[in-house]
């Protein structure tokens, strides 16, 4: 398969890739991994990919207030290999690592992931899970949106026409903080048939549980870890889940708990 | 495995053919660009069964669209068997009425380049009066089922039937009786190369000259001359470097004969490359079976009688050459494997479905039968309080009784089959699992050992084929040689490589025979221009066949050139012998190049009287016996399960394997290690889903999952020599052994694993979620 005849603009600032993307049938090119093969079985047939790799302050990743920003460009490959600073003692190289194949780690990126909504993706689970914010940008300004919150569903985003996902800004881990996350899949690279991710900042007095590769956004409880609060969320927020989901699901986040301490075997 | 010295039979050579290769110099039919060629994109059928009511394409695009009205005189694929009752379906290169499968044919769209071809594919708007799918092989058999083909009245190519009128007899006989049902899932064969085809007319030779990845470029030929209705001679098919076959490119498909009936009509070179997406969801399809068997035993676990009832989803049409009933032919004679027992039945039923034409994939039918017999001789160990392979060792054809004619007549020529099985479990030390089991495991996770051993049929010839009666039917197998002026050695075969290391294995025959140095030997294949008539490379044969071809036509030249040789040293032809590419008489010694160069150039030299038949000859081969080889292995699997989550992790992975002489043992190991790549593939991961409206669920990598590097372990291969009694050196067919044990030797371990949760895999791939599934069902 070979992509729709589309026109293609690289602008080398913020400003003017919001511009090209008020025309209709404009949509974000970023590492395009998942874009790419959009492209080529015409799932995706636009009419303008506007290139956003080219914009230098979507490249940056740099320490923030109380915490990390990375640009929406910033790579799986530059997290895992620690290029950026770390401020999760260590959460996000850990799933950067774990990220599909070096090849797409070396392309594929933070806000590509993001805005591409899949909800097997880890970024969202494991920003969620942190605690993280999206900060996006278009015609009318910058807004902030919780990730947890950014998925309005599998493929949909909390992003309007004309917007851009800038970058993420994720909180710095009390040095006592400590984390689990669990991924399943069928196999190493697959996409995942469920993720388990654990914080438990006991200096910011913050224990949080989130199920990830749900059919939606993943399910973020608040609070102490427990067996039977998972799987009353999974009841009651897991939608269509199946026995085999429901059970995959409760295993990774039990398995996460595990990791992070705040559930013993 | 280092093999012996030198570079003849038995010597593991480096690969010649890897030097282009791994320099990406290869040459693919993606690599062929020829002036003013265009591209061709297939509009395929969005619906698995309907009657096609309009086709609308827009004016502007007319002419470069083709559908079937436009293609007069041009006949459906029909392929054919002889077996009694079979029903032929006429499968037309572009879809005429009515479509049976997504993904059919519908129109066929040249451009300038692909996506401007898709561009027109997209333009075009087809009509249907849709009609419920047939989406499985059992319900293709109920009697409410839509119909295929109408004129069938059913949708069953054949139903065949092995019986025994003592059976019941036989049976009564014994007292442990085991029923179990499976299934094996569709699946996709995955060559790193898909199919392709460039196809010209030559107005000067009036020849369609086509390049086509296939590894039977004669056959292609054949099928193309019946569909158009041209002489062979006006057909030039060439296969170029060829990037994995399996059996998927032995299939003519309809897009080689609508491309090549394109090429005759246009005044310029046209091309479909296959995509990914084509070859998963409408064309790659193999492999689904479904298996009700039952074992008769006595007490200790010795097999009496076998009975099974198996349907093979043959999917819409028969595909050419090797038809819709391959599979369901093969299932009912070496459902008996390795073993000896007194009674079998087996009644197959090859069912027409809306899903695209079942394929032969490496191992054909072996790699699930296999999987039923396998996991029934485990359950009948389970029944007896045996270990599985004091069970096997019970059943299995003892070396004294080779060659063993076996209860469904199959010749086995040699082997011992016991001892392989002997190996196996001391290869992956069953005592040592064993006591690891009893102590459990420090992650929770269950353990469990899983054996299987078979037999694998190769090169087996004219007496096999003709009872079945498909197209092509495989008969003596020639080379035609000719020494060059330089002295090098010409092997023209018709067979093809794609990916054995033929012009490597073949050049250590020559070498073997003649002595000649392997970088001398020029293998010429891929061209029905060059080359002599054969079926081809499938079904284990080209070391049998090709290699015994070579090796025959070495020894014609070497008996041509002895006499020559003779003459020049001046003694008489009893005198000399060939040794290491030269004459050799008592008084001196004259090299091969030398004769040639003499022959050639300098006939002056020669006495009038000399034999003037000349360096070049074509001799034909067939084994003594051309009831095929029977290699055979056993595979010893050791598994991890997660309980929780389902998932199998392969920790080790042992083969035993005796495929007679090894022409080149590190080839074979690389055969063994890639087939059972696949197999855990077939075990684990593969699987091609349909809705019940016979849509594909996956249609690409993404959803069709192969196992990778990560999936595959280090798998240990150990060999047994038991050379065949009837073939050249006594090597065996070898090439699809490793794709046949895993499913049933990693399904063992599974059941092994899970012993105490009652929990027994019915069904391939064991996917985590048909796993979990009978983990909760034993649990409650």
């Amino acid at each position: 398969m070979k992509p729709v005849a589309f026109d293609y603009e690289r602008p080398a600032s913020l400003e003017d890739a919001i511009a090209l993307l008020s025309g209709a049938g404009a949509r974000v090119l970023a590492g395009g991994q998942s874009l790419g093969p959009m492209l080529n079985l015409r799932l995706a047939q636009p009419e303008l990919l506007v290139d956003i790799t080219y914009i230098p302050e979507l490249k940056t990743a740099e320490r923030q207030g109380d915490g990390l920003w990375l640009g929406a460009c910033v790579t799986h490959a530059e997290i895992e290999d620690g290029a950026v600073p770390d401020v999760t003692n260590g959460a996000l190289a850990f799933v950067a690592g774990g990220i599909a194949y070096r090849a797409v780690r070396n392309r594929g990126t933070v806000g590509g992931s993001l805005a591409h909504a899949d909800p097997a993706a880890d970024w969202v689970t494991c920003l969620s899970a942190l605690g993280a914010d999206a900060v996006i940008a278009g015609p009318s300004g910058e807004r902030r949106v919780p990730v947890s919150e950014f998925l309005s569903g599998a493929f949909e985003t909390a992003l309007e026409v004309g917007e851009i996902l800038r970058g993420v800004w994720i909180p710095t881990l009390s040095s006592a903080a400590s984390w689990g996350y669990y991924k399943f899949c069928r196999k190493a690279g697959d996409f995942a048939e469920a993720i388990g991710a654990v914080l438990q900042d006991p200096e910011r007095g913050i224990v949080r549980t989130v199920l990830g590769a749900t059919n939606a956004r993943p399910i973020v409880i608040d609070g102490a870890y427990g067996d039977e609060s998972v799987r009353a969320s999974i009841d009651s927020q897991g939608g269509d889940m199946d026995a085999y989901d429901r059970q995959v699901h409760f295993v990774t986040a039990k398995r996460a708990a595990m990791i992070a301490g705040v559930r013993v075997a | 495995m280092d093999g012996v010295e030198g570079t003849g039979v038995g010597a593991s050579v480096p690969r010649r053919e890897d030097d282009r290769y791994m320099r990406g110099r290869g040459q693919y039919i993606g690599d062929i660009k020829l002036a003013g060629m265009k591209d061709v994109a297939f509009l395929r059928s969005p619906v698995a069964h309907g009657h096609i009511r309009a086709v609308d394409i827009p004016d502007a695009l007319r002419s470069k669209v083709t559908i079937a009205a436009d293609m007069v005189g041009v006949k459906a694929i029909r392929a054919v068997t002889a077996l009694p009752g079979f029903k032929v379906s006429e499968q037309p290169a572009l879809a005429d009425g009515k479509v049976r499968y997504v993904g059919e044919l519908l129109a066929m769209c040249v451009a300038g380049d692909r996506a401007e071809a898709e561009d027109i594919a997209q333009a075009i708007a087809v009509d249907f009066d849709e009609l419920p799918a047939v989406h499985d092989m059992l319900q293709a058999r109920e009697a409410d089922a839509p119909l295929l083909h109408e004129q069938w009245g059913d949708n069953v190519f054949l139903e065949s039937v092995v019986d025994d009128p003592n059976f019941d007899t036989v049976a009564e006989k014994a007292t442990v009786h085991i029923m179990r049902e499976f299934r094996t899932a569709r699946q996709c064969m995955a060559p790193l190369e898909g199919r392709g085809v460039v196809a010209q007319w030559d107005n000067r030779l009036e020849q369609l000259v086509v390049y086509s990845a296939t590894q039977m470029p004669h056959i292609v030929r054949t099928g193309l001359s019946d569909c158009l209705g041209i002489d062979h001679g006006k057909i030039r098919v060439i296969a170029p470097d060829v990037g994995g076959g399996f059996g998927y490119k032995g299939i003519l498909l309809p897009e080689e004969v609508a491309i090549c009936w394109l090429a005759m009509q246009v005044r310029h070179p046209v091309r479909w490359l296959e995509d990914r997406r084509e070859q998963l969801s409408a064309n790659a399809n193999c492999r689904e079976h479904h298996y009700v068997v039952t074992a008769h035993a006595d007490s200790t676990g010795r097999l009496i009688a076998l009975e099974a009832k198996a349907h093979v989803d043959s999917g819409a049409y028969s595909a050419y050459p090797f038809s819709a009933c391959l599979e369901a032919a093969q299932v009912g004679s070496i459902l008996p494997g390795p073993y000896d027992f007194e009674g079998f039945r087996c009644t197959t039923w090859s069912s027409a479905t809306n899903k695209p034409p079942i394929l032969p994939y490496r191992g054909v039918a072996r790699t699930g039968v296999c999987f039923a017999l396998e996991l029934m001789i485990d359950a009948i160990a389970r029944e007896v309080g045996r270990e599985p392979h004091e069970v096997r060792q019970l059943n299995l054809v003892p070396a004294s009784a080779m060659p063993f004619d076996n209860i469904t007549a199959k010749h086995f020529d040699s082997g011992d089959y016991p001892e392989c099985l002997r190996r196996a479990v001391e290869a992956i030390d069953v005592p040592g699992i064993r006591a690891r089991q009893a102590k459990g495991e420090a992650d929770g996770r269950l353990i469990g050992v899983g054996l299987s051993i078979f037999c694998e049929q190769g090169a087996h010839g004219t007496s096999v084929y003709s009872g079945w009666g498909i197209p092509m039917v495989p008969g003596h197998e020639q080379c035609s040689a000719r020494l060059t002026p330089d002295g090098e050695l010409e092997l023209r075969i018709g067979a093809h490589s794609h990916g054995q290391g033929l012009e490597t294995t073949l050049a250590q025959v020559a070498n073997e025979v003649l002595g000649i140095d392997i970088d001398a030997v020029k293998l010429v294949h891929g061209d029905t221009q060059y080359t002599p008539y054969s079926t081809g490379t499938w079904g284990s044969r080209c070391m049998v066949m090709s290699g015994g071809a070579v090796a025959r036509a070495c020894q014609a030249i070497g008996e041509r050139a002895a006499r020559i040789g003779a003459t020049l040293l001046q003694t008489d032809v009893e005198s000399v012998q060939i040794e290491n590419g030269n004459v050799v008489a008592p008084g001196g010694t004259v090299s091969l190049a030398e004769i040639a160069r003499v022959w050639y150039l300098k006939p002056q030299d020669l006495p009038p009287d000399v034999d003037p038949a000349g360096l070049e000859v074509t001799v034909g081969y067939k084994p003594d016996r051309d009831t095929g080889t029977f290699s055979y292995a056993a595979h010893a699997a050791l598994v991890a399960v997660d309980p929780e989550l389902g998932h199998v992790e392969i920790l080790d992975y042992a083969i035993v394997e005796d495929g007679g002489v090894l022409v080149n043992p590190m080839i074979v190991d690389g055969q063994v290690s890639g087939g059972t790549a696949q197999g855990i593939g077939t075990a684990l991961y593969e699987e091609m889903p349909f809705d019940a409206q016979g849509q594909p669920l996956a249609s690409t990598l993404a959803d069709y999952l192969l196992p990778g590097p990560v999936e595959v372990p280090d798998v240990r291969i150990l060999h047994m020599e038991t050379p065949s009694p009837y073939t050249e050196f006594g090597q065996k067919g070898i090439g699809e052994s490793g794709a046949i044990g895993p499913p049933a030797a990693i399904g063992n371990a599974i059941n092994d694993a899970l012993k105490e949760l009652g929990v027994e895999v019915d069904a391939l791939p064991i996917t985590p979620r048909r796993l979990l599934a009978l983990i909760q069902a034993a649990a409650t």
